[in-house]
C-alpha cells in the first residue's frame, strides 16, 4: 500500500464559503518524492495539515502508511515529520534547545538519530547556542529540518520549505531532500515556485483546491498540447501587445526574456512575422521549444490574459 | 539612457549597526520611468538599503537623493513623493476596496474630486466593479497584490518601491502583474523592486546584484549575462550570490 492515500478529500472554511480542497485525491508511493505545486491559498497547506491529524476533513478519506487520518491519528503522529509553513520553533530557545526538545517529546535522543541529521546539522552547528529567533532564513530552515528529522520519520511532510528563500539556498535545500530521499523517507513537498517541480519524481499541479493534473514531470510537459515557440524582438513589452492583437495567437505569455506563444494553427507562422513586421518589430526572433511547468501550469489555468490594462495619469 | 532625468542617485551609502556594515559604500542612478531590478540573496542588505531610500532609515554615511529630495533632511518630502508595497502589507483586510483606496487616497492628500476619479477609474481597471463593497480580506492574493500596487501609486508619485510584490502568486496573475508595472513604467513611474523570481529580473531594464552589502553588478538583464557569460539570469544570481560571505534576514 502507498504510504500516502488521499480519496475525495474536501475542506471548507466560513460555513462552506470557501472551498479549500475540493475532492482531492492522489497517493504517494513508499520512498517517493512527491510535489504539489501551486499558488497561494491553492489550498496545499489544508492538504498538509488534514494528512498530519492537524485539521478534519469535511469530506473523504485519507491515509499515511495505512492509518486513517481520523481514527488512528495517535499512530500517525509518532511517524510523520512535519516542517510547516510558518516558522514554528521555539524562537526563545537555542538551536541545540529546539532539537533536543524535539527529541524528547519523540522519546529519543539526538544521538540515535543523528546520522540522519549530520549532514544538515553540522552547517547549523557552529551556531548551536543562537537562539532560533535570532536565525537568519535560510539557518532556519535547516534548523527546521532537522526538528521535522530527528525521531527518524518514515514520512516528510514539508510546506513551503523554499519560499523567500533565495536562488543558492533553495538549490541548496533540494540537494538535501534528494539525499534523504535515499535513505527511503517518503517525502511530500509543496511549492510555490514552478521551477522546482521538475525535481520531484511526480508532481500534482494544484489550483483554486483543485488537482488539475497528476504525474512526472516529464509527462506532464509531454502533455502540452500545442507546439510552443519563444519569441523576441527589440521592444518586449511591444511585441507582447501586438501578439495579443493578432489573430494568428492562441496563447501569449512573458517568459523571462522571450515570450512564449501558440498559434491558433500551426500554418499561422509566416502570416504572424508578416503581421509583426507591419507593426515595426525588428529583430524577430522565433523558435520552438519544450515546455516548463510553468507554460503547463499557465495552460491548465485555462485562463485567458486580460488586455493590458491602461493607468491613466 | 544618458540624457534621462535622475530620480534616485546614490553616493557612497552605507548603513552600520554596531560595527556590522549592512550596507557598504553603494553608488548608483535610475532614472525616470525605469523598471530597476534590486537583486541579492537573503541577508544581502537589500531592505537596510531600501529603508533608507524610502527615508525611513538615516544612513550613516554618504549622499542619495531620491526624487531630488536629501535622504537626510527632506525625509518627509521624499515620503510624499514615492508609494511603496510589499508582500507583507500592502491593504487593511478588514476594510473594503473602497474603504482601502478612500484611506490611502486621504493619506496621500488627493481632493474629494481627483479621490473620486481615481477611485473609479482604478475600479474599472482592475475590474473589481461590484467587488467595493467587499473586504480586501476575502479576495483572492492575486486580486489583493494588484489592488495594493494601483494604491501604491494613486497620487502619482515620482517612484514606487515594491518588495517581492508577487511571491506566491499564481502564474498568470503574477503576469498581469507585471502588465501593471509596465504601465505605470510607460507613464513615467520608475519601478524599483525586489524579486526571487529571476524571470522577472528579465522584466528590468536594469538590474543590480548585492552580495554582503555591496553592489557587485549593475547592467542590463543582456550584458549582465554576457559578462557572466550565463544563458538565464538565474546563472548570473547563482554565480554572484553562492560567493556570499553572510547569511541574514
Amino acid at each position: 500500500m502507498d504510504d500516502v492515500v488521499l480519496q475525495n478529500i474536501s475542506k471548507s472554511y466560513n460555513k462552506g464559503e470557501i472551498k479549500a480542497v475540493d475532492d482531492v485525491s492522489f497517493s504517494v508511493a513508499k520512498g517517493e518524492l512527491f510535489g504539489l505545486i501551486g499558488p497561494d491559498g491553492a489550498g496545499k497547506t489544508s492538504i498538509f495539515r488534514i494528512l498530519t491529524t492537524l485539521l478534519l476533513p469535511d469530506s473523504g478519506t485519507a491515509s499515511v502508511f495505512g492509518n486513517d487520518v481520523v481514527k488512528d491519528y495517535k499512530a500517525i503522529r509518532q511517524h510523520v515529520g512535519y516542517m510547516p509553513g510558518k516558522f514554528s520553533l521555539y524562537q526563545d530557545l537555542t538551536v541545540k534547545e529546539n532539537l533536543n526538545f524535539f527529541a524528547t517529546v519523540f522519546n529519543t535522543t539526538i544521538e540515535e538519530n543523528y546520522d540522519l541529521i549530520k549532514e544538515i546539522y553540522e552547517q547549523i552547528e557552529p551556531f548551536s547556542d543562537r537562539r532560533a529567533g535570532k536565525l537568519s532564513g535560510g539557518m532556519k530552515q535547516k534548523l527546521a529540518l532537522c526538528c521535522a528529522l530527528i525521531h527518524k520519520p518514515k514520512v516528510l511532510f514539508l510546506d513551503e520549505p523554499t519560499t523567500g528563500v533565495d536562488a543558492v539556498s533553495r538549490k541548496e535545500f533540494w540537494g538535501m531532500l534528494k539525499r534523504l530521499k535515499t535513505q527511503g523517507i517518503t517525502i511530500l513537498v509543496s511549492t510555490p515556485y514552478m521551477d522546482e517541480a521538475t525535481l520531484c519524481e511526480r508532481i500534482a499541479l494544484i489550483q483554486n483546491g483543485k488537482i488539475m493534473s497528476i504525474d512526472t514531470p516529464v509527462n506532464i510537459i509531454d502533455q502540452y498540447p500545442k507546439k510552443l515557440y519563444a519569441i523576441k524582438a527589440n521592444q518586449m513589452s511591444k511585441l507582447l501587445r501586438d501578439l495579443r492583437d493578432s489573430e494568428h495567437i492562441e496563447s501569449s505569455n512573458a517568459f523571462g526574456d522571450y515570450h512564449h506563444i501558440t498559434f491558433k494553427e500551426e500554418s499561422d507562422l509566416k502570416p504572424l512575422l508578416n503581421f509583426l513586421n507591419e507593426r515595426q518589430n525588428l529583430d524577430v526572433e522565433i523558435n520552438e521549444i519544450s515546455p516548463t511547468i510553468e507554460d503547463c501550469f499557465i495552460k491548465l489555468m485555462h485562463k485567458t490574459i486580460q488586455p493590458l490594462p491602461k493607468i491613466a495619469q | 539612457m544618458m540624457n534621462r532625468e535622475v530620480v534616485i542617485s546614490t553616493e557612497k551609502l552605507t548603513k552600520r549597526f554596531d560595527g556590522f556594515v549592512a550596507v557598504n559604500e553603494i553608488t548608483f542612478d535610475v532614472y525616470k520611468g525605469e523598471i530597476f531590478g534590486f537583486l541579492g540573496a537573503n541577508g544581502a542588505g537589500k531592505t537596510t538599503a531600501m529603508k533608507m531610500l524610502c527615508g525611513l532609515s538615516i544612513p550613516s554615511a554618504g549622499n542619495a537623493t531620491i526624487a531630488g529630495f536629501d535622504i537626510y533632511k527632506q525625509t518627509e518630502s521624499i515620503k510624499k513623493n514615492i508609494g511603496y508595497m510589499s508582500q507583507k502589507f500592502s491593504l487593511y483586510e478588514d476594510l473594503t476596496v473602497m474603504e482601502n483606496i478612500n484611506f490611502f487616497g486621504g493619506i496621500y492628500g488627493l481632493s474629494d474630486k481627483m479621490l473620486k476619479v481615481k477611485r473609479e477609474e482604478l475600479i474599472e481597471t482592475l475590474g473589481l466593479k461590484n467587488q467595493e463593497k467587499k473586504l480586501v480580506g476575502s479576495l483572492p492574493l492575486g486580486w489583493k497584490q494588484k489592488l495594493a500596487f494601483s494604491v501604491a501609486i494613486i497620487h502619482a508619485p515620482k517612484i514606487v518601491f515594491l518588495d517581492e510584490p508577487t511571491g506566491g502568486v499564481d502564474p498568470v496573475t503574477r503576469r498581469q502583474f507585471w502588465d501593471l508595472i509596465y504601465t505605470a513604467a510607460d507613464a513615467g513611474i520608475t519601478i524599483f523592486v525586489t524579486t526571487h523570481y529571476m524571470d522577472e529580473a528579465e522584466y528590468c531594464n536594469r538590474v543590480t546584484m548585492m552580495v554582503d552589502g555591496e553592489i557587485k553588478a549593475l547592467d542590463t538583464p543582456s550584458k549582465l549575462k554576457q559578462q557572466f557569460s550565463a544563458t538565464t539570469m538565474d546563472d548570473v544570481f547563482f554565480e554572484l550570490a553562492r560567493g556570499a560571505k553572510r547569511s541574514a534576514d
